[in-house]
C-alpha cells in the first residue's frame, strides 16, 4: 500500500542498492576463494566462467528445454498440490470429524521424506511431466493444508457471527470472510511451497527423465563432465526459485492486508 | 420500492395496522446454554412488547443476559421456548428486519469504511447502483461521506462504531439493537455519540433497544429502561422516563432524571448485590456515586 507512494529514488536507495552491494560481495568472496585455493574448474569454477556457460547454454538451445520442463513440473504440481491443500486445510479447519480422521495420515505422511517416496512415484507412474508433477503437488500439499487450516481456525469469530446476522450463504461466508481474513496465513503457506516446489522438480528429475534441469545437473556432472555447466544449472534452478518466490510475495503484497 | 425490499418485506401482513402492533413481542422467552451436558439457564421467562418507534434501554448486572436477549431478537440464538415476534411475525433465525450493533465495531479489516456498509447489500443481493446509493446515503447519515475510502484501522474507535451503526441500518431494519455500543469510547465522545443516536433516530424512525451499564444514559436515551435480574434473567422492572423529546444534555429537568435515575438504581439494588457496581460501571472507582447519575 504504502509502497506505491515511494518516490522511484527512495525505492533505489531502500530497495535496490544493498542487495546489489551483497551481490557484488558474494561474486568477489567467490572469485577470491577461486583464486586463493586455485581450484581447477572441475572442482570449482570461477564467477566469470560460470557466467560465461551460462550465457551460452542460454544462447545455443542447452538450457531452454530442460527449464521448460522443470518449470511445467513446477507449474501443474504447484497448482494442483496447493489446491488440494488449501481444501484439505479448509476441510480439517471447519469440520471436526475430517480432523480426527485425517490428520494421522497426514502427519505420518508428511514425516516420509520425500526421497523416499520418489522411487515409489517413479515405479507408479514412470518419469514423465505427470509423475514429476505428482512429487511436486505432495511436497507443497503439506505446509499449504497446514497453513490454511490454522489461518481458517484463527478467523475471528466475532467477524463469522457479524456475517451471520446479515444471513451469508456458506459460498458467502467463505469468499467474503473467510478467504480474505484467512489470505495472509494462506499466502504464507503457498510462499513455503513454493520453494519447496523447486526442491520436488529437481528431486524427481533426479529420479529419471529425458529433460528437466535436474536431468541436466546429473548429465552435466556425468557423461558431459562439464562442471561450470552444471553451475549454471544451479545459478537457473536459484533463479528460478527466488522469481516464483518473489511472485507469490507481490500477490501477497497486493491481496493480503494485515489486520490493524 | 423495489430497491429496498427489507421495508417493502415487513409491509404485508399487521404491521400495517400501526402502533397495535408492537415492534418487539416476547413472550415467555427462556434461553439456556449447555456446556458438558450441564445446563446454565440465562433467560428465564421474559414477557415484553416494545411499541413501535420507540427506544428501550436494558440494564442489569454482568452477565445477567442482555447481550444474550438481542442476539435472540436478532435471531442469532434460538430462544429454548416462547416467541419472539417483530412486528407480529416471529423471528426464526438471523432476519433483515433486525439489525444489530455488537460491542465492537466488528468491521472487516480489508475492506473499507464504504465496503463494510456496502456487505449486507452485497450478502443480500443488491446491484451496484442500488448499493452506491444507499451506502452513500448512510455514510452521510452518520457523518463520515469524507472517510468513504477509509480503511477500519485508518479510523478513530468512535467512527468505526459509526461505520458498524451505517452497516446495520444497511437494509433498513424496523428494529435496531444496541450492545453497549459506545462502552469502549471516552466519556465526553460517548456523550456526544447519545446525541447523535438520538438525532439519527429521529431520522430513520426505527425501534431502537440498546443495553447499557450506565442509568444516565439509559434516563437520557430511553422512553422505556427495563430493568433485568441476574441469570436467569427476569423483569425486575419496567421503568418508563417521563421526560420529553427531542432531549438535549443541557436542558433536560434535572429533577425528574434524578427521580428516575435513583427509581432504576433502587430496582437494579433490590436485584442484586453488586448493584452499586452496575450502577457507576462507567465511572472510576474513586468517584463518589451521585455522579454517576448525571
Amino acid at each position: 500500500m504504502t509502497s506505491s507512494r515511494w518516490s522511484v529514488s527512495a525505492i533505489h536507495r531502500d530497495r535496490v542498492i544493498p542487495p546489489l552491494l551483497a551481490f557484488v560481495a558474494f561474486i568477489a568472496v567467490w572469485q577470491l576463494v577461486v583464486i586463493v585455493g586455485s581450484y581447477p574448474a572441475y572442482i570449482l569454477p570461477g564467477p566469470r566462467a560460470v557466467a560465461e556457460r551460462f550465457v551460452v547454454a542460454w544462447t545455443d538451445g542447452t538450457m531452454a528445454p530442460h527449464v521448460a520442463t522443470t518449470l511445467s513440473e513446477i507449474g501443474f504440481g504447484f497448482v494442483g498440490g496447493a489446491l488440494a491443500g488449501m481444501l484439505t486445510g479448509y476441510v480439517l479447519a471447519r469440520s471436526r470429524l475430517a480432523n480426527r480422521v485425517l490428520s494421522p495420515y497426514l502427519v505420518a505422511a508428511q514425516a516420509v521424506p520425500i526421497l523416499a517416496l520418489a522411487p515409489l512415484i517413479a515405479l507408479w507412474f514412470g518419469s514423465g511431466l505427470f509423475a514429476h508433477s505428482v512429487i511436486v503437488a505432495l511436497i507443497d500439499f503439506f505446509p499449504v493444508a497446514v497453513s490454511t487450516m490454522v489461518a481458517i481456525r484463527g478467523v475471528d469469530r466475532r467477524l463469522l457471527e457479524m456475517a451471520r446476522s446479515y444471513r451469508v450463504t456458506r459460498g458467502q461466508r467463505l469468499r467474503m470472510v473467510e478467504i480474505p481474513a484467512a489470505l495472509p496465513g494462506i499466502l504464507g503457506g503457498l510462499r513455503i511451497g513454493i520453494t519447496l516446489a523447486v526442491v520436488g522438480a529437481i528431486v524427481a528429475e533426479w529420479t529419471g527423465g529425458e529433460t528437466g534441469l535436474g536431468v541436466l545437473i546429473n548429465l552435466a556432472r556425468g557423461s558431459l563432465f562439464d562442471i561450470p555447466l552444471m553451475f549454471a544449472a544451479l545459478l537457473t534452478i536459484a533463479i528460478i526459485g527466488v522469481a516464483l518466490y518473489s511472485l507469490v510475495l507481490l500477490v501477497e503484497r497486493r491481496y493480503a492486508i494485515p489486520p490493524p | 420500492m423495489s430497491a429496498e425490499p427489507g421495508r417493502a418485506a415487513s409491509e404485508p401482513g399487521p404491521a400495517t395496522a400501526g402502533a397495535s402492533v408492537p415492534a418487539i413481542r416476547l413472550e415467555d422467552v427462556r434461553f439456556a446454554f449447555t456446556v458438558d451436558g450441564r445446563r446454565t439457564d440465562v433467560i428465564g421467562g421474559l414477557d415484553l412488547e416494545i411499541a413501535p418507534r420507540s427506544i428501550v434501554a436494558l440494564v442489569g448486572p454482568n452477565g445477567c443476559g442482555k447481550s444474550t436477549l438481542l442476539r435472540v431478537i436478532a435471531g442469532l440464538l434460538p430462544a429454548r421456548t416462547g416467541s419472539v415476534e417483530v412486528e407480529g411475525r416471529p423471528v426464526a433465525g438471523p432476519d433483515s428486519r433486525v439489525g444489530l450493533v455488537f460491542q465492537e465495531p466488528r468491521l472487516l479489516p480489508w475492506r473499507t469504511a464504504f465496503a463494510n456498509v456496502s456487505f449486507p447489500l452485497e450478502v443480500a443481493g443488491r446491484d451496484r447502483a442500488a448499493r452506491e446509493r444507499r451506502v452513500t446515503d448512510l455514510l452521510g447519515l452518520v457523518g463520515l461521506r469524507d472517510w468513504s475510502r477509509a480503511r477500519p484501522a485508518e479510523l478513530s474507535g468512535g467512527m468505526r462504531q459509526r461505520v458498524a451503526i451505517a452497516r446495520a441500518l444497511a437494509l433498513e431494519p424496523a428494529v435496531l439493537l444496541l450492545d453497549e455500543p459506545f462502552s469502549a469510547l471516552d466519556a465526553l465522545t460517548r456523550e456526544r455519540f447519545n446525541v447523535e443516536l438520538l438525532r439519527l433516530w429521529d431520522r430513520i424512525g426505527a425501534t431502537i433497544v440498546l443495553v447499557t451499564h450506565s442509568i444516565a444514559e439509559a434516563v437520557f436515551l430511553a422512553d422505556r429502561v427495563i430493568v433485568l435480574s441476574p441469570r436467569p434473567a427476569q423483569l425486575v422492572a419496567d421503568v418508563t422516563v417521563d421526560l420529553p423529546r427531542p432531549r438535549r444534555p443541557g436542558d433536560l429537568d434535572a429533577a425528574a432524571v434524578t427521580r428516575t435515575a435513583a427509581e432504576i438504581r433502587a430496582h437494579l439494588e433490590g436485584a442484586t448485590d453488586d448493584a452499586f457496581s452496575v450502577a457507576t460501571g462507567d465511572v472510576p472507582a474513586h468517584s463518589q456515586p451521585e455522579q454517576a447519575i448525571r
